[in-house]
């Protein structure tokens, strides 16, 4: 035992690093988590609480309203709640970020205007596929071809206007809605920034990079050099470069977007989980297709490890492959979205204390600004590191997929490297 | 939960368009980014290095005009040196010569003097015994005219074979 221990000491050592770096993982998804809840909920629940007391006496105040328009006839009802919903609004901070944060079927401007957008929806049940103008809805108010907007998400309905679960299940919403249509605008610019640089090194071959190119070119490079070549090696990173600076741009555009508080930014792109899902699933799958035989040796049976020690492992190494791009969807999405929130709840405090007292609104509004200003400054580093950590672990993660047999110190550096990333 | 529950539709737009932007940027704009910036690279390498060389080359034909400059002056130099010493190499032997020369003359010089010296004592000598014997003769003639004269003289002679 003595022996086998100090022949494999050092290599031991490596497992306990790796062991370590899984818990680090772990604990980096919580701490993502964390970092999201403890800013998001906090301000949620603090702003909510302010405003529940209103929200309170507002409701008690509709229900009754509600309950003596049921004695009268159903032609008023509609009518008095209506009038009641107009009266009666009052500013909901929690309600107001969700939904500057989620998804929607148009795309409010100011006030009450918005750009409707296409729906398309199918549905087996309900006549197949259905494309109309999201203007139909009339924000939400009223009911078009048996479908309702309902925060922000589609929703069958039946005749009287009541959800319908049955329907619902059935329901496949492939709308252009507001992240969609800000996808679409961030692919433009990314289309048209890189192709222009593209068209400015054919046409200036040779000389130097002027406006724009200077501007691209050294990101290029620093991905060039410090991420791919540095993470997959001098051989290989040819291949995967041009997926790499894609990603990178991609990220670093839309954030730069969600920053930008009116249109066409403003969408919360790289803070939606399906943007960052599908994100990670390509990197999955590329890590998962291009890896050699070396990878999976070492994920389904560790070389020079005893059998008793990899019923212990080889779960841990499968888990660690599913955790990965696990852990790169949660961190973009956590930090992006925890950034729209708190942006939103400065500017929401505003409109809280300006509900108690106009003046306290104004003076609130100086210290909101100046800390939106500082959050701001904030969020466009927070914009690019994210976008640059999400490729740099995209490169570590081919990097070891791609990695050749015996040097396994290279990988070893990657994790630490890895690890010291939050 | 709203937020974190992904929707299908997002989903698909986003592997679509996300998908096509990857290939037409894969295969129409970073291929020309990254060869231009390789190629662009490559020459600034080669520029450098070409300027070092150029450099090089500047620094060695410095370092050839020096050698060859310091090889003139090395050349100069042996020639000043050996002019002087064949300058001073003539003048030493033809002051030996000179002096040999003089010597030689003076020793002929020396030598026809002590030949005519010689020559003159000699003949001064035949003369002095020429002189001499006439004065002799002269003297016998006289001394030996009478016989006792003759006897005188034997008398006298023998007396200074006895002295002698």
């Amino acid at each position: 035992m003595f022996v086998w221990f100090r022949k494999r000491k050092f290599y031991l050592c490596a497992r306990i690093l790796k062991t370590t770096f899984l818990k680090v993982m772990i604990s980096r998804i919580k701490s993502a988590y964390t970092r999201f809840f403890t800013y998001s909920l906090a301000l949620l629940f603090a702003l909510a609480f302010t405003t529940t007391q209103a929200q309170d006496g507002h409701n008690a105040i509709q229900e009754l309203d509600n309950g003596t328009a049921k004695t009268h006839e159903a032609e008023g009802e509609h009518d008095v709640t209506k009038g009641e919903h107009g009266a009666a609004e009052k500013f909901d901070a929690g309600k107001m970020i969700l939904e500057h944060i989620s998804d929607a079927h148009s795309w409010h401007l100011w006030g009450h205007t918005a750009i409707p957008l296409p729906v398309i929806v199918y549905n087996k049940d309900r006549g197949g596929l259905k494309i109309f103008s999201s203007s139909h809805f009339d924000h939400g108010h009223s009911a078009y071809e048996g479908y309702m907007e309902k925060e922000g998400k589609l929703v069958a309905v039946d005749s009287e206007g009541k959800e319908d679960e049955a329907a619902n299940a059935n329901l496949w919403d492939f709308s252009i809605t507001k992240n969609v249509m800000s996808l679409l605008v961030g692919l433009l610019i990314l289309t048209w920034i890189i192709f222009s640089i593209a068209g400015a090194y054919k046409r200036r071959a040779g000389l130097a990079p002027k406006g724009m190119q200077s501007l691209i070119e050294p990101i290029i490079i620093f991905i060039r050099d410090d991420v791919a070549k540095a993470s997959i090696g001098e051989k290989k990173y040819m291949k995967y470069l041009p997926y790499l600076l894609t990603l990178f741009f991609f990220i670093w555009i839309n954030n730069l977007l969600g920053l930008v508080p009116i249109f066409p930014g403003g969408a919360n792109l790289t803070g939606n989980v399906a943007i960052t899902m599908t994100l990670a699933l390509i990197t999955f799958f590329i890590v998962s297709f291009s890896a050699n035989k070396n990878y999976w040796h070492h994920i389904f049976a560790m070389p020079g490890v005893p059998k008793w020690v990899l019923f212990l492992l080889t779960p841990i190494e499968i888990l660690g492959v599913f955790l990965r791009p696990f852990v790169l969807l949660v961190r973009l999405f956590a930090n992006i979205t925890a950034g729209h929130i708190i942006a939103l709840s400065f500017f929401a405090l505003i409109f809280i204390f300006g509900e108690m007292n106009v003046g306290l609104g104004y003076g609130v509004s100086i210290v909101s600004l100046a800390f939106t200003v500082f959050m701001t400054c904030l969020e466009l580093l927070v914009a690019f590191l994210q976008a640059y950590v999400f490729t740099l672990l995209t490169a570590i993660y081919i990097g070891a997929a791609v990695e050749e047999a015996h040097h396994d110190s290279h990988s070893h550096d990657a994790h630490v490297e890895e690890a010291a990333i939050i | 939960m709203q937020l974190v529950k992904p929707e299908i539709g997002l989903i698909v737009w986003m592997l679509i368009s996300f998908g096509i932007i990857v290939f037409l940027l894969a295969k129409y704009a970073w291929p020309v980014i990254l060869t231009a910036l390789d190629e662009r690279e490559k020459s600034i390498t080669e520029a450098l290095d070409s300027a070092r060389k150029a450099k090089d080359d500047v620094a060695a034909l410095k370092a050839d005009n020096e050698k060859i400059l310091a090889e003139a002056r090395n050349v100069r130099d042996t020639m000043l040196k050996e002019a002087r010493e064949t300058k001073d190499k003539i003048v030493n032997e033809a002051k030996a010569k000179a002096t040999e020369e003089s010597d030689r003359l003076l020793k002929l010089a020396r030598e026809s003097i002590q030949n005519e010296k010689m020559a003159a004592i000699t003949e001064l000598k035949n003369q002095v015994a020429q002189l001499s014997v006439d004065i002799a003769q002269k003297l016998l003639t006289e001394e030996l005219s009478s016989p006792e004269k003759q006897k005188t003289l034997v008398k006298a002679l023998l007396e200074n074979v006895n002295l002698n």
